[in-house]
């Protein structure tokens, strides 16, 4: 019994220092990566190959979702408000949320699993098919041609998207009450714009598309570049990407959010 | 060290998680020719070839590749070192995300300032010599593994360099695609003026095309010597090597307990 005990300890601090070690591991790529950016950026057609792949490409899913997101939130709104009443805030209501909350929250989490797994999918192939060893032997480092450009097009695009799934759901929610329902479209639209403030609401909401959108590429080329480079390995890696970058944002997205909106009226 | 030798193993020592796994190595490589590292799976080819690109870093030992002591360069210097030779990968490492013109003017691009026009033709006639000029639009997704190995030697040239490591490069092609291979070797050596260095297990086939050879076994350097030399050898490993035969040696049984024991047979046969 005391052997069990001895070897669930050490399996524990094993656990701790393997995490550890790996957070460090992680942090120092991190920084690697920053300090190798300059050429990235220089040829910013790198880039823009790849907002192609993690952004234009993730279009579809984010527009679809968003619409979708929109549409509930408007029929939900409605349910409740109009047993107060006030259905007309339903356009406050739906436009809040979104840019507020699920906006950046939702299609951080879309971006995540369309386009994080990709990433690293696409790294950790490359790694276990040597593309990348042949890389460090021509003389030109993997982490600034293949990593970075990776990194800022996912940086880049998950604002944007963040944007367009709102302003998507916004539609959508105007979609479901004012011509299904037929709330008044006046005051869905002004009530709307009273309500929303620019400083506070939109602009904290793109403060944190920004940092999911470093969080969940960061994750997600750091897990491609780690892989080992097996197909169990890349395996592992891109389902891990999806688990880490999904509790980051939520757990960030608190984070952020009682910073943000602390106190508020 | 004469101004014809290129690379330079003296004493060389590597050990992984304190297993050694090359002890003692000395080779020299001369300008101009192409030489052969042969040895059977996982004794340290593959090492040997990391250790003269300088990916990883002797434990004793050196390695000099034209005067300069590979693992003592700074990172800069080494990346400068790079340009002047180039590796080719197992299964050939293309990019599979660039097609085959992209792949091979990847390092002209990367490394120089040539207008695109002269990259151009410069890609061509890489992709010529290695007869894949028609090819150069494809992916490399649509090549076959004979095609893909050609593409990537054609890659491994496109800066003329001083020496090319060839990593397994017979591997799992057919027979044609096989002597293809080996004749470009050969031919793209003597044309380029350069030093190739064939990590291989295939001994009939780099034996037709190499200058000299080295067998590496359990970490040393087994036997040496010109193609006739080996085949005509009597030395028990290399002609267990040479003709492919199943016991010397090299045994055929991984150490194991006796057969009787572990068929819990008790002493009735032992």
């Amino acid at each position: 019994m005391p052997r069990r005990i001895v070897l669930g300890i050490r399996g524990v601090g094993h656990r701790v220092i393997e995490s550890v070690w790996r957070l460090g591991r992680a942090s120092r790529f991190f920084m690697l990566m920053l300090l190798k950016s300059g050429i990235s950026l220089r040829r910013f057609h790198l880039i823009i190959r790849e907002i192609y792949f993690t952004g234009v490409l993730s279009l579809i899913i984010i527009v679809v979702s968003g619409l979708f997101v929109g549409m509930v939130l408007g029929l939900q709104g409605y349910e409740t408000l109009q047993k107060y009443g006030s259905e007309s805030a339903v356009g406050t209501l739906v436009a809040l949320s979104l840019v507020r909350e699920l906006g950046p929250v939702v299609a951080a989490l879309l971006f995540a699993s369309r386009a994080g797994s990709a990433i690293t999918a696409e790294i950790g192939l490359m790694k276990a098919t040597e593309q990348l060893a042949a890389m460090e032997m021509m003389a030109v480092d993997p982490i600034a041609r293949v990593v970075a450009p990776r990194f800022w097009a996912g940086v880049i695009s998950m604002p944007f998207l963040a944007a367009m799934f709102s302003a998507v759901g916004i539609f959508g929610g105007y979609l479901v009450t004012v011509v299904l329902i037929g709330v008044d479209e006046g005051s869905f639209w002004s009530q709307m714009q009273n309500a929303v403030d620019f400083r506070y609401d939109i602009v904290n909401g793109v403060i944190k598309t920004c940092v999911f959108g470093v969080a969940v590429t960061a994750i997600a080329v750091f897990e491609g570049y780690d892989a080992p480079p097996t197909a169990e390995g890349v395996s592992g890696a891109t389902t891990r990407t999806v688990v880490t970058s999904s509790l980051a944002i939520l757990g960030l997205d608190f984070v952020l959010t009682a910073f943000m909106f602390r106190g508020m009226s | 060290m004469t101004s014809e030798t290129l690379v330079e193993i003296n004493d060389l020592n590597f050990s992984y998680d304190k297993r050694a796994i090359l002890k003692g190595i000395n080779i020299t490589m001369p300008r101009g020719k192409v030489i052969a590292i042969m040895g059977g799976s996982g004794c340290g080819k593959t090492t040997l070839l990391r250790l003269i690109g300088g990916s990883i870093a002797p434990s004793s030992g050196y390695v000099k590749v034209a005067g300069q002591v590979v693992h003592e360069l700074s990172r800069d210097e080494l990346f400068q070192m790079r340009r002047k030779m180039s590796m080719l990968f197992q299964f050939g490492a293309l990019f599979t995300d660039l097609s085959v013109f992209d792949n091979v003017a990847f390092q002209m691009r990367e490394h120089t300032n040539l207008p695109e026009a002269v990259i151009r033709d410069l890609v061509l006639m890489k992709l010529h010599a290695v007869g894949l000029r028609g090819a150069h639009k494809l992916m490399p997704a649509e090549l076959s593994g004979g095609m893909a190995r050609r593409v990537a030697l054609a890659r491994s040239i496109a800066l003329d360099p001083l020496l090319i490591m060839y990593d397994e490069p017979f591997t799992g092609l057919d027979p044609i695609s096989l002597s293809v291979i080996g004749n470009l070797i050969r031919r793209l050596t003597d044309a380029l003026g350069m030093t190739s260095v064939v990590v291989t297990h295939d001994v009939q086939e780099s034996l037709k095309i190499v200058d000299y050879v080295y067998f590496i076994s359990e970490g040393v350097i087994a036997a040496h010597g010109t193609p006739a030399e080996v085949r005509d050898s009597v030395a028990p490993f290399v002609h267990q090597f040479v003709h492919g035969e199943e016991d010397g040696p090299v045994p055929f049984h991984y150490p194991a307990n006796s057969y009787a024991s572990d068929l819990r047979l008790g002493n009735r046969f032992a």
